[in-house]
C-alpha cells in the first residue's frame, strides 16, 4: 500500500487567549487513504475546522505529528508552511471566496500565478477542470454573475489546480439547498476518485456522508469512528 | 503583481479618489517646482552664462557687482598669474529702460551688463551704443532694431540681437561692451562711476579644473577674492533663501503625498484582509501580497504624475510670458515623479505589518 494522504497520530491543539485555554483537538489520531474521502461529523464547536486547518497547514497542531503524502509538517514554519500549502493540498472553504474581480477561469488561474508558475500547463489544466466541472461556458464570467451552486463549483476547480495529495472541504455545502448540495458532492465524489485524490469532507449534514467512504466523529476535540 | 494590475484595470473606480487627490499634489509639486526654477533662472540666468571658470570680486563686495570694484594693477596681477589663461572684465548696473512704443511710466527693467568675452549663447560684444538684449525683454515690447532710452539718463542703447536666459536679479539683460556700460554707469548713477580701466568683477578661466583656478587668482593678488562660477550662484542674494524655502515647502508637499498613500493603502488593506486571509491559504506569501500593493501604489503614481504633468504644459503655455516666472523643464518634472514614486513606495510600506499579520487561517472561519 502506497503512503496515506494523510496521517495525524496524538494532534493537540490548544488556543490559549490570555488565561483561558480552549482544547480545540485532544490526542487526534487519524489516517486517510491515498484516495479516501473521510466524512468528518460533529457539533459546531467541537474542533471540525480545527482539524482541516491543521492537516492543510494553516495551523501549526500544538503537540503531535501530521503527516501530508508522506511530508512531515509538524515542526514547519510558516514559509515552510506556505510552500506546503502551494504544493500538497487543495482547500473549498465554507464561505465561498473567490477573487471577485477575477473570472472563473482566472479564479482558477491565480492558484499558479501565486505558486509554482507552470504557465501553459496549468491553463491547460483549469480549462479541462472547467470543462469537467460543467463550468466551460462561465470561464469568463466573475464570480458575482455566477449562482452560489456555480461559485462552489470553481472553489472545487480552484482546490484541485495544484494536483493536491488531500483537499479539505469544509462544510462545502452548508450554504446551498440540499438538491444542489447533493449535487456539489456528487461531483467532489467523482472528481477525487477519477483523480485518486483524497479528501477529507467536513459536515453536519448526514446524507452529505453517504457520498464518503468513511465517517468519523468528532466530539469536544476528540475522534471518535462511527 | 498580475493580480494587483488585474485589479487596477478592473476596478479602477476604487482608486479614482487617490488619483485624483495624488494629481493634485503631482500638479503642485511640478507647479511649485517650475516656479522655483523660474525664479532662480531670473536671478542666476547671467551668472550661468558665464564660460569662465571664477568670478573674482574685491574683498569688501559681498559678493555682489555693484558694491565691487577691481583696479587695473589687481587685473594686471592676476593676468600675470601662473595658472590663468584669460581674463575679462565684468560689470552690471540696474535700471529702468523706456521702450519705444510704451508709456512714459512703462520702464522694463534691464540689467546693462559691460563685458569682453563671449559668453555661452552671448557673442563677442557688440559695437559701442548697441546691445544683445534677454528675450525676456520681449514680454516688454523690446523688438530687434529699437532703441531703447536707459535710466534717468536717458542714454540710448539699440538691440542688435538676442541672447536668452541671462537674467540677473528679475531683469532683463543688455549686454554692451564696457565703455558704453562704464557710460551707462557714469550718466546714471553719479555716485557709482567708475574710472577707465575699473571694473566690477572679473571672469578667469584656466587650464585647471575650476577649484585650481580660485587658487591661483587668490594666490596671485591681495584685495581682492575668487569664486568658481557655481559658488558666486550661490553667493547671489536671494538664491539660497528661495531655493531653502521652497524646497521646504516641496518637502512638505511629498510628505502629504506619502501620508495620502500611506492612508489609503492601509484602508485598502485593511478592506482586503478576508481576501488576503483566502490568498495565503491557498498559497500566497506576504511577500507576493505586498508587492502587489506596491505595484498598485507605483501605477496610481505614475498615472497621476503623468496627468500633473500633462496639465503643467498646458498651464505654461496658457500663461502668458512675462506674467509668472514658471519655468517647466523635464528635468523638473522627472524629479517631481521620482520625489512621488519614493513616496510612493515607503507610503505603501506602512501595510506592510498589516499584510504579515494576515492570518491564512481566518480564510476557514466559521
Ligand atoms: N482562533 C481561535 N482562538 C480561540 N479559540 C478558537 C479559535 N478557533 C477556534 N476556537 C475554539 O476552538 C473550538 C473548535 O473550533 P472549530 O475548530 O472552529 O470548530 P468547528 O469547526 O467544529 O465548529 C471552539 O471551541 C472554538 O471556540
Ligand atoms: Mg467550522
Amino acid at each position: 500500500m502506497s503512503t496515506p494522504a494523510l496521517q495525524m497520530s496524538d494532534v493537540r491543539k490548544i488556543y490559549s487567549m490570555g488565561d483561558n485555554e480552549v482544547v480545540a483537538l485532544d490526542h487526534a489520531t487519524l489516517t486517510v487513504g491515498t484516495d479516501e474521502i473521510v466524512a468528518l461529523v460533529g457539533p459546531s464547536g467541537s474542533g471540525k475546522t480545527t482539524l482541516c486547518s491543521i492537516a492543510g497547514g494553516i495551523l501549526s497542531a500544538t503537540e503531535g505529528s501530521v503527516v501530508v503524502g508522506g511530508e512531515a509538517i509538524s515542526d514547519y514554519g510558516d514559509k515552510e508552511l506556505t510552500t506546503f500549502r502551494q504544493n500538497k493540498v487543495g482547500f473549498v472553504f465554507q464561505s465561498v471566496n473567490l477573487v471577485p474581480f477575477l473570472n472563473a477561469r482566472e479564479n482558477l488561474l491565480v492558484v499558479d500565478e501565486l505558486g509554482r508558475r507552470q504557465g501553459k500547463p496549468a491553463r491547460d489544466r483549469a480549462d479541462r477542470l472547467l470543462d469537467e466541472l460543467g463550468l466551460a461556458d462561465r470561464a469568463k464570467n466573475l464570480p458575482s454573475q455566477l449562482s452560489g451552486g456555480q461559485k462552489q463549483r470553481v472553489a472545487i476547480g480552484r482546490s484541485l489546480m495544484n494536483e493536491p495529495e488531500l483537499v479539505l472541504f469544509d462544510e462545502p455545502t452548508s450554504s446551498l439547498d440540499t438538491e444542489l448540495g447533493q449535487q456539489v458532492m456528487e461531483l467532489i465524489r467523482s472528481e477525487m476518485k477519477s483523480r485518486g485524490t483524497a479528501a477529507i469532507v467536513v459536515t453536519h449534514d448526514d446524507r452529505i456522508t453517504e457520498y464518503c467512504d468513511r465517517t468519523v466523529r468528532i466530539t469536544d476535540g476528540v475522534l471518535g469512528d462511527d | 503583481m498580475k493580480l494587483a494590475l488585474r485589479e487596477l484595470v478592473r476596478k479602477p473606480g476604487r482608486f479614482v479618489t487617490a488619483t485624483v487627490i495624488l494629481t493634485l499634489i503631482a500638479v503642485l509639486l511640478m507647479f511649485l517646482g517650475g516656479l522655483l526654477d523660474g525664479l532662480l533662472r531670473l536671478s542666476t540666468g547671467a551668472l550661468r552664462a558665464q564660460t569662465a571658470d571664477a568670478i573674482v570680486y574685491s574683498d569688501a563686495s559681498q559678493s555682489s557687482f555693484l558694491r565691487s570694484r577691481i583696479e587695473p594693477d589687481d587685473r594686471a596681477a592676476i593676468e600675470s598669474a601662473d595658472g590663468v589663461d584669460e581674463v575679462g572684465g565684468l560689470g552690471v548696473v540696474l535700471l529702468g529702460a523706456r521702450v519705444p512704443g510704451n508709456g512714459p511710466r512703462d520702464l522694463a527693467n534691464v540689467a546693462v551688463w559691460g563685458y569682453e568675452l563671449p559668453k555661452s549663447g552671448i557673442p563677442a560684444p557688440p559695437a559701442p551704443g548697441e546691445a544683445y538684449a534677454d528675450e525676456l525683454l520681449q514680454a516688454d515690447g523690446v523688438e530687434l532694431g529699437d532703441e531703447l532710452l536707459v535710466g534717468p539718463a536717458r542714454t540710448p542703447i539699440t538691440v542688435t540681437g538676442w541672447v536668452s536666459d541671462t537674467a540677473y536679479n528679475g531683469s532683463g539683460g543688455l549686454w554692451t561692451d564696457l565703455g558704453t556700460w562704464r557710460e551707462v554707469l557714469s550718466q546714471n548713477r553719479p555716485d557709482a562711476v567708475l574710472a577707465d580701466g575699473v571694473v566690477q568683477a572679473l571672469v578667469v578661466s584656466g587650464p585647471g579644473d575650476p577649484a585650481d583656478v580660485v587658487a591661483a587668482v587668490d594666490a596671485a593678488n591681495d584685495g581682492t577674492y575668487a569664486l568658481t562660477i557655481d559658488d558666486a550662484i550661490n553667493e547671489i542674494p536671494g538664491v539660497e533663501e528661495q531655493s531653502a524655502t521652497f524646497n521646504q515647502i516641496l518637502g512638505v508637499t511629498v510628505v502629504i503625498a506619502l501620508v495620502v498613500i500611506a492612508l489609503f493603502f492601509a484602508l485598502l488593506t485593511v478592506e482586503r484582509t478576508a481576501l488576503y486571509g483566502v490568498l495565503k491559504a491557498i498559497g500566497a506569501r506576504s511577500r507576493t501580497i505586498f508587492g502587489g500593493l506596491v505595484v498598485q501604489a507605483t501605477a496610481v503614481t505614475l498615472v497621476a504624475s503623468a496627468v500633473a504633468a500633462v496639465l503643467v504644459v498646458v498651464l505654461d503655455l496658457l500663461i502668458p510670458p512675462g506674467s509668472i516666472p514658471l519655468f517647466v523643464s523635464p528635468s523638473r518634472i522627472v524629479l517631481s515623479v521620482v520625489l512621488l514614486l519614493i513616496a510612493a513606495v515607503i507610503g505603501s510600506a506602512f501595510s506592510l505589518r498589516r499584510v504579515l499579520r494576515v492570518d491564512p487561517a481566518s480564510a476557514l472561519g466559521n
